[in-house]
């Protein structure tokens, strides 16, 4: 998912604060250090990935980001990334709040279950989508919070925050995403990546 | 402790005062260093030791003959490698390994001090090590590191002289000792107090000596830093060298005959008086309550890179423990990392052959060196 990393790393502005919120074996942290020279520490749930983390010099906290997000004050950072993992919360709403709270903008990606492939998949087979982008079964996938890119769009009126950038990611190829192409968008992007704001704040 | 010959030792002439009021001078501060100390003095680091530890970390303790009690972390190639770092310990004073202690010579009385020593604190401890600094003419440590009290001691480190250590590892620690840990530590010193031969503490370390008592102390905090698991997996119901139940008091069971060893040995190597006031110098541990409750405080501004880790089974000094300390380095924005490992070796992991956390600990450092 280079691709992914080029299109964050493109977002944020050099010599900036940043948390990798499931920063996995800090693939992404190593990308934007390297590249954008950002101050960055990241919070990872599995242990053995906050080792690896660890063994990359990374500054890397083992925590849960339902719980341990409280810990930051207000605007700690400049940005707060979430990639990929939004679906995987109980609480997906809550945490959007925190990451609004905890940075000045957050940088929000999705694998977008409006794909075609994936409504082909519970069209034609009748049974839930697996495909290559998500390839685990109903009963044991960590991803209980799947949404669409324009799930995504009515979530941020739901819960009041600024989308700045909605960029969709197609065959390795990125795009903005607008109202007038948003249908299309949502039924052709296997990622959608959206830069947010809190809506009350400039 | 008759073999002292080979402790190195420092004065400290400068007057330092103490928490509790007094002030102490030309006192000795015993230490012991491994590996070389680089051109630019930029590679040291201060190993802080736990309750019963002292500063022979590694290799063999030329007063015990056993290995040092962090042999598995500290050593050529090892996770605190001397191949490459300078690793500096020191006795804590109130000890008994050559830094100024309760079984030194009361120059007024000519007689031990034992109780007429000052209660000492981790502040204290801590104040009396960073003259070593001076010593060896380092202005800035590469790392602090310790597990327990010797995490404790790290904490207060770089709170005090934040501008003297780039980074710092608190292992399996608190930034307050709990109530459930000040009980144990009394315990420990009620059942050395009620030994007849303490008698208040004017033994004489070559007559008769709280050994009974101190050997309970010693067998009850064992239990602590063990986790209820570990004990079964090693013991279990297992008997010792019989085949039935005697019926009796003998040590019937393995675990019993593990602990009597472990409290026979302890007698002989440590002194029931610098029981009494080291574990009174965690007990008064308190850096919330130094910094008015907030604890960010004690770290505000600081630069230097903190690297906190904690094990499941440690019920002493448990995980949430840990992350209050991590809590309150992020809510300062202070360089933060933190990992909980996997380990059914309770508090004692750190000292043990615990894979993950030597390697993760090896790797903070060696990154953190070459950054």
């Amino acid at each position: 998912m280079k691709t992914e990393y080029k299109i964050i790393s493109d977002i944020i502005d050099k010599n900036s604060r940043v948390l990798d919120v499931g920063c996995d074996d800090g693939a992404l942290m190593e990308y934007l250090k390297q590249n954008k020279d950002v101050d960055i520490r990241g919070i990872e749930i599995s242990k053995e990935k906050v080792q690896t983390c660890i063994s990359k010099g990374l500054t890397v906290l083992e925590g849960n980001a339902e719980l341990d997000l409280k810990q930051f004050p207000n605007k700690s950072f400049d940005y707060v990334v979430l990639g990929q993992t939004l679906q995987a919360f109980v609480n997906p709403e809550i945490v959007i709040k925190e990451l609004l709270r905890v940075g000045k903008k957050a940088i929000v990606t999705i694998p977008n279950f409006g794909h075609w492939k994936v409504r082909l998949n519970l069209l034609f087979k009748g049974t839930m989508p697996v495909t290559k982008a998500l390839p685990n079964e109903w009963y044991n996938t960590p991803n209980i919070h799947m949404c669409t890119i324009k799930d995504f769009f009515k979530f941020s009126e739901t819960i009041d925050f600024k989308i700045f950038k909605s960029l969709a990611l197609i065959n390795n190829n990125v795009s903005n995403i607008n109202n007038s192409n948003l249908l299309t968008k949502n039924l052709f992007s296997e990622l959608g990546i959206f830069l947010i704001e809190k809506s009350n704040e400039n | 402790m008759d073999n002292l010959n080979n402790i190195k030792t420092i004065l400290i002439e400068k007057p330092l005062k103490l928490d509790c009021g007094k002030t102490i001078n030309n006192f000795p501060l015993a230490y012991e260093t491994y590996g070389s100390l680089n051109e630019k003095k930029d590679n040291a680091i201060l190993v802080c030791h736990a309750l019963t530890g002292d500063q022979f970390v590694t290799g063999i303790n030329p007063v015990t003959k056993k290995d040092g009690w962090w042999s598995y972390a500290v050593g050529p190639n090892k996770s605190i490698d001397t191949n490459k770092y300078f690793v500096i310990c020191a006795n804590v004073i109130g000890g008994c390994m050559g830094s100024f202690g309760p079984s030194h010579i009361n120059p007024e009385t000519q007689k031990i001090y034992g109780t007429d020593f000052p209660v000492i604190t981790i502040n204290d401890i801590v104040n009396a090590q960073v003259n070593l600094l001076d010593y060896f003419g380092i202005k800035k440590l590469f790392s602090v590191v310790g597990g327990s009290m010797g995490g404790m001691q790290v904490l207060q480190f770089v709170s005090n002289f934040p501008e003297k250590a780039k980074t710092a590892v608190p292992i399996a620690c608190t930034s307050s000792h709990s109530a459930q840990n000040i009980a144990f530590n009394e315990l420990g010193r009620q059942a050395i107090t009620a030994d007849h031969n303490w008698s208040d503490g004017k033994y004489s370390s070559n007559k008769t000596v709280p050994d009974k008592g101190l050997a309970v102390a010693r067998m009850a905090a064992h239990i602590t830093y063990l986790s209820k698991k570990g004990l079964q997996e090693k013991f279990g119901r297992k008997l010792q060298e019989r085949d039935a139940l005697k019926f009796g008091f003998d040590a019937d069971f393995q675990i019993e005959s593990y602990l009597r060893y472990q409290g026979s040995v302890f007698v002989d190597r440590f002194d029931a008086n610098s029981y009494l006031y080291i574990t009174r110098a965690m007990d008064y541990f308190d850096l919330v309550k130094q910094f008015d409750g907030n604890l960010s405080d004690a770290f505000k501004n600081s630069k230097v890179k903190f690297f906190v880790i904690s094990f499941t089974s440690d019920w002493l000094y448990p995980t949430q423990e840990n992350k209050d300390i991590v809590i309150a380095l992020n809510a300062v924005g202070a360089d933060v990392g933190f990992v909980e490992i996997d380990t059914d070796k309770g508090h004692d992991s750190f000292l043990l052959n615990v894979p993950d956390f030597l390697k993760t600990l090896k790797n903070f450092l060696d990154k953190s060196y070459i950054e």
